[in-house]
């Protein structure tokens, strides 16, 4: 029991006390990891929304950027000043009036409420979008969900006119977003009040509660009787579909909730940036995604995790890191070119070598689903099918 | 057959709304029949380039059953490999719109002849380091293979030439062939369409005539079958990324030529409208890919007019999913992609 629960608890842990540790490593590294922290936590919790789609139900989704987008739009459209015919407020923790005493225009609801929306809605497009498509086979899925992926995006940006009607700001975007907040609490507490861009505490201790939310509703996914189902219908859908398991439902649910997950983070991802536009939704962030979840090891929530962390933590310090050793390399032989190289420019090529690789010589991933494992070595403890912690 | 079995609501739906699409064109073409033709002959040639990548497609599926995702960025590096032939270095370069015509035809051609065979290798050196230790995996993981592998490809001409627009030089005129300016086709798309058809011709005689288009076919029948007659499967799967990769080649430096620019993600969205193309047509059907090819092309070219060209790309996506949806063998197809045989 403490075997099991030990590792979980003191990961967790840390995760809570990151903001204290931080000051300490600014200091030994001179600038603050809290940004990216949270950069970090919105992607984990995209790979955990793609890990049910690709590792629970063995669906390659290659337009996942797609609910990411909605989540940031559903923020947009319902949190700031972009609708100006109109003027809503509902529990925001934004001024609701100018200070000339008008009402503020545009739909402003309380962030919290629009986390739900946001995953409501995007559950339901997964759903339009899913049920047409999930009866394909799995390559031809993979196409339909990345025509959706370039559709969505393309139609945010050419959304500024339809009919006359501006729904999305085309290239421009959505701009100065509300920050959420919690309005109730005491005046000793302003940075949670309103969160602002100077304390980032708040944003971090939200992301990583819903980071948290998710790997629970992740692991009991995995052990219920649907996540029995969706493993069985990636192993064999006609054994599946013999065995009374109805393969289009399943899988739907499956597209459903990473279609949910997606769209929350996206949500959040929109309030924290307060700025959107079409052009952060493109067909790389679906890949990067797909990265994390295939380096981590396909199905294994852990192995997501760390994989999400390894590939993000990639990009914000190894990748700036080596392009400062390139380019002092560069001084010290007098290569112009190497000096003057831009390696961060360059990050999808390490991806793509992630990717052959990984599915060449270990395409069960880092941490590897014990799951798969458990399968191989029959008869042995069942008890440790529904215990991948203890690994 | 399928006119026959197709009585179902979607597809009586389907026809309504193709039918009224025809008229509201037709229309369109009775008010401004000089636009409507010149933008129908744009759409023919842009149907060529895009044809000979979904032969691409078409030619590796049919035979290995993979949706090999580099093909577009294979193109990519055709038309960058003609690029540098034409203004970058060499005893032809730099070969500009001033050149006398012997020596713009020379360097065409040997920019054509050169991207062929790199992008055939290149193709051929795909298929031997990441998909062939992985012909008996599960199907998703050679398609996540070829993702990587198109990123590999991107990069490389990201590295190459930079992230911007590179412009061709203007080899071939733009100035229209017929006198004045009711009907436009320009010298440039009749090169597209002569260099296309010898392409199609030689393409189709290797498939029915040689012995090793033969076993092609053989081989996309049944692999094991194929073996036991004593077919080289291994050779035989390798001359079919060779093939593809020519294609690829050939219609990269096309496009260039014919485009007057390129850049290293062309081929992302080239790769995407030329599968549609052979998904349209049926994909594993060569004949489906070429016919697809050309309605892509049409379907472009008149979404560019009446539609906008900023929706174009929804447009052709759309086309994607719809046949994807509703009839995943496409036009002419008969292998089917929907789980235990089809509908």
């Amino acid at each position: 029991m403490v075997k099991k629960y030990a590792l979980p608890v003191v990961l967790i842990a840390l995760a809570f006390l990151f903001p204290l540790i931080d000051p300490l490593l600014e200091a030994v590294l001179g600038k603050s990891l809290l940004f990216s922290a949270i950069v970090i936590a919105v992607y984990v919790m995209l790979a955990l929304g793609l890990n049910i789609v690709i590792g629970f139900a063995g669906l390659l989704d290659l337009g996942f950027v797609a609910f990411y987008a909605l989540g940031a739009y559903v923020t947009g459209w319902l949190a700031s000043s972009h609708f100006k015919q109109v003027s809503f407020s509902f529990l925001s923790a934004a001024p609701t009036e100018t200070v000339s005493g008008n009402a503020v225009p545009g739909i402003h609801i309380s962030f919290w409420i629009i986390l739900v929306l946001a995953g409501a809605f995007t559950a339901l497009c997964g759903i339009i979008i899913g049920a047409p498509t999930l009866r394909l086979r799995g390559d031809y899925l993979a196409i339909v969900t990345l025509g959706f992926g370039e559709i969505i995006p393309r139609f945010f940006q050419n959304g500024d006119d339809l009919g006359g009607f501006n729904l999305t700001n085309g290239t421009i975007g959505i701009k100065a977003i509300d920050s959420p907040g919690l309005p109730f609490l005491p005046d000793s507490l302003p940075a949670w009040q309103q969160f602002g861009t100077l304390n980032l505490n708040p944003w971090y201790y939200t992301i990583l509660i819903l980071v948290l939310i998710t790997v629970y509703i992740n692991i009991r996914l995995r052990d219920s009787r649907l996540g029995r189902a969706w493993i069985s219908v990636r192993e064999d859908e006609t054994a599946a579909a013999a065995m009374g398991i109805n393969p289009v439902t399943t899988k739907l649910w499956a597209y459903a909730l990473g279609a949910t997950f997606g769209g929350i983070a996206g949500a959040f991802y929109g309030a924290f940036i307060a700025s959107i536009f079409p052009t952060s939704f493109s067909f790389n962030v679906s890949i990067l995604v797909l990265c994390m979840v295939i380096l981590g090891g396909m199905g294994n929530i852990y192995g997501v995790i760390l994989g999400a962390i390894a590939l993000q933590g990639l990009n914000f310090y190894l990748l700036p890191q080596i392009n400062t050793w390139v380019h002092r390399i560069g001084d010290a032989v007098g290569s112009p070119l190497l000096s003057g190289a831009d390696i961060p420019k360059y990050n999808f090529f390490i991806f793509g070598i992630i990717l052959v690789l990984m599915m060449l010589l270990r395409p069960e991933g880092i941490i590897p689903n014990r799951q798969r494992q458990e399968e191989l070595h029959s008869g042995d403890d069942d008890q440790s099918i529904t215990d991948a912690a203890r690994a | 057959m399928d006119s026959i079995k197709g009585s179902s609501w979607q597809s009586r739906l389907a026809v309504v709304l193709i039918a009224i699409l025809l008229v509201a064109l037709l229309i369109q073409a009775v008010a401004n029949p000089g636009q409507f033709v010149s933008q129908l002959l744009i759409g023919i040639t842009n149907g060529a380039i895009i044809a000979l990548v979904a032969l691409g497609y078409t030619l590796v599926y049919g035979i290995i059953e993979l949706i090999n995702f580099a093909h577009g960025d294979n193109f990519m590096i055709g038309s960058f490999v003609g690029l540098t032939l034409l203004a970058g270095f060499g005893i032809f370069a730099p070969i500009s719109g001033d050149s006398g015509t012997f020596i713009k035809i020379l360097g065409v051609l040997l920019a054509l002849v050169v991207a062929m065979v790199v992008c055939g290798f290149v193709n051929v050196a795909i298929e031997r380091i990441a998909y062939k230790p992985l012909r008996n995996s599960p199907r998703l993981a050679v398609l996540i293979t070829a993702i990587g592998m198109s990123f590999i490809l991107q990069n490389i001409g990201l590295v190459w030439k930079g992230p911007a627009q590179v412009p061709f030089p203007e080899l071939i005129s733009s100035a229209n062939i017929f006198p004045g300016d009711a009907i436009i086709f320009r010298w440039k798309d009749l090169f597209v369409i002569a260099a296309t058809i010898p392409l199609l011709l030689g393409l189709s005689y290797f498939i029915k005539n040689t012995k090793q288009g033969k076993a092609m076919r053989a081989v996309a029948q049944d692999k094991e079958a194929a073996a036991m007659v004593g077919i080289n499967v291994n050779r035989t799967i390798s001359i079919t990324f060779l093939l593809g990769g020519i294609l690829a080649g050939a219609s990269g430096v096309m496009f260039g030529l014919f485009n007057g620019i390129t850049v290293f993600n062309v081929g992302f969205t080239q790769g995407l409208y030329a599968f549609t193309a052979a998904v349209l047509g049926g994909i594993g059907n060569l004949t489906g890919a070429v016919v697809g090819g050309f309605l892509i092309g049409i379907i472009g070219s008149m979404a560019d007019q009446y539609i906008g060209v900023r929706w174009t790309a929804i447009v052709i996506f759309g086309v994607l999913v719809l046949v994807l949806v509703f009839r995943p063998r496409g036009l002419l197809g008969d292998r089917s992609a929907v789980q235990g045989g089809g509908e």
